[in-house]
């Protein structure tokens, strides 16, 4: 039984159909899981117990929460196009779930083996904007618009510097396939990407923030200037879905970068996927983190980040990657 | 080289930010979990007001039924009733004052308890419409009543905040709870 499921998922169709079955289900409690510890994380920093009424230390409390969302009665604003105004959210979850398929949890837990599947998750994460931006136009709202004018100029922006610090990286190994540069890194802990390049790691990683929207630079849905900015119009599941969406592109960034620069599924003992869940969780963590410790910064601020810091480094950072790959060689 | 050392120093209040932060996610809580705990710190506090006991007996009522505090509330929101000892209870109160009072709210001429001995019946307080001006607890002449520190009084009807101050000065559970707070106190 168990040898023909095998045969039958070395099949690449099986195992990808496999693979994403299983990322749904993934998606599904991962949202809940970030939802309940994002609102403690929030409430440990702020010294205050966070949800704790709905089961024992609240752990009920996620599902309250999405039994409220999915039982709300779907409103489409007027004056909204409704096409566009309900494809937005579907558009925003539909990608994230391609972008699991090509990331190495283990030389073994790999959704579907391809060598471009760097290039595959940068490409599908890239819908996002075009979701937001769908949103927020398809609304009919100002706040909605600004917001989605907001994500489209932040993401397009800091799409560069991410680039930048991941093709460093994959001109390093010559490769984009992820298991592929995860695998040289399974060497012990000076072996990481992130002790031989630390600068692409950080420009990575900010980058990774402003693309996730998250806070500082969560501007597109900045709730003390545009009430809710693209998603203001959205109530029920429609938000439900961006919100699970957001947490979904948080563990695809957090995966990609545990992918380029920590290493993979190399552990001191017992190296296997827990290790990669682990240094995973632990990067969303340090973006729950993020967000209840620094403001939110300014618009200009953001985009100055990005243009005279972040690219110019990157591109230094590329250019000293690419010298030295040619001149060992 | 200035503007990158800005730039360093910028980046490293960033660290700084992230320390503080850190560190007081371990830290215990600082809010009162409310149905499981309870704050400490009501000694300003003004609730509803509250009869004071007899010194001799903490079961009886310290009031003297001099009406002073049903007069002067500007919101009329107490009510008490009262007979002489020795009389029926529910006897009309307008004829314990003195011959020349007409109605029970112009009661500055009731006469001195020794003339009349005179039992409280009920002490009832509309907290729904006193607005803790705090007249009543100035007026009275033996400091019968006095804020209490009920900070937690909860109701869903009108009704459940018509008080019966001289039950609550009789249930125990209440009159451990004062006991609590004049020791905090």
């Amino acid at each position: 039984m168990i040898a023909e499921l095998t045969a039958l998922l070395s099949h690449p169709l099986w195992r990808m159909i496999a693979a994403l079955a299983a990322v749904m289900a993934f998606l599904a409690v991962n949202g809940l899981v970030l939802l309940y510890a994002e609102r403690k994380v929030a409430g440990f920093i702020q010294r205050r117990p966070g949800p704790y009424e709905v089961g024992p230390h609240g752990l009920l409390q996620p599902f309250a929460d999405a039994g409220k969302l999915i039982s709300k009665q779907l409103v489409t604003p007027m004056g909204a196009d409704r096409l566009l105004f309900w494809l937005a959210p579907l558009l925003s979850l539909a990608p994230v779930v391609v972008c699991f398929l090509p990331i190495p949890f283990s030389p073994v837990l790999t959704g579907m083996d391809i060598n471009l599947g760097l290039l595959l998750i940068l490409a599908f994460s890239g819908l996002n904007t075009l979701a937001l931006c769908l949103a927020g136009w398809g609304s009919n709202n100002k706040y909605s618009l600004l917001g989605a004018a907001r994500a489209v100029a932040q993401s397009v922006a800091y799409e560069i510097p991410l680039l930048l610090a991941v093709l460093a990286v994959a001109f390093q190994v010559g490769s984009l396939d992820l298991s592929a540069i995860a695998a040289p890194q399974t060497k012990g802990l000076l072996s990481w990407n992130v002790f031989v390049q630390p600068l692409a790691f950080v420009i990575f990683f900010i980058s990774a923030v402003a693309e996730t929207n998250r806070a500082p630079f969560d501007l597109p849905e900045a709730e003390s200037e545009l009430t809710a900015g693209f998603h203001t119009e959205y109530s029920g599941m429609g938000f439900g879905i961006f919100f699970l969406a957001e947490y979904s592109y948080m563990v695809v960034v957090c995966s990609v970068a545990t992918a380029l620069f920590l290493g993979g599924w190399d552990g001191p003992v017992f190296p296997g996927p827990w290790w990669f869940l682990g240094k995973v969780f632990a990067l969303v963590f340090a973006l729950m983190w993020f967000r209840w410790t620094f403001p939110r910064v300014r618009f200009d601020q953001l985009l100055n980040v990005c243009w005279k810091w972040m690219i110019p480094l990157g591109l230094a950072n590329l250019a000293a990657t690419a010298f030295l790959v040619k001149w060992v060689h | 080289m200035k503007r990158l050392l800005k730039t360093l120093k910028g980046l490293w209040s960033l660290v700084v930010g992230l320390k503080i932060t850190g560190v007081e996610l371990f830290k215990p809580w600082l809010t009162v979990h409310y149905p499981r705990q309870e704050v400490d710190n009501l000694g300003g506090y003004r609730g509803h007001i509250e009869l004071m006991p007899a010194a001799d007996d903490p079961l009886t009522a310290r009031c003297i039924m001099c009406w002073k505090c049903v007069e002067i509330c500007p919101s009329r929101c107490i009510s008490l009733r009262m007979h002489a000892k020795g009389e029926e209870a529910g006897a009309d109160p307008g004829l314990l004052l003195a011959p020349e009072v007409k109605s029970p709210f112009s009661a500055h001429l009731a006469p001195p308890p020794d003339k009349i001995e005179r039992v409280l019946d009920s002490y009832r307080l509309n907290y729904s419409l006193c607005s803790l001006c705090g007249l009543c607890v100035q007026s009275c002449p033996v400091d019968a009543i006095r804020f209490s520190r009920n900070s937690y009084l909860v109701g869903t009807t009108r009704q459940s905040f018509e008080l019966d101050l001289l039950a609550r000065l009789r249930n125990p559970v209440d009159a451990s709870r004062r006991r609590d707070q004049n020791a905090r106190a």
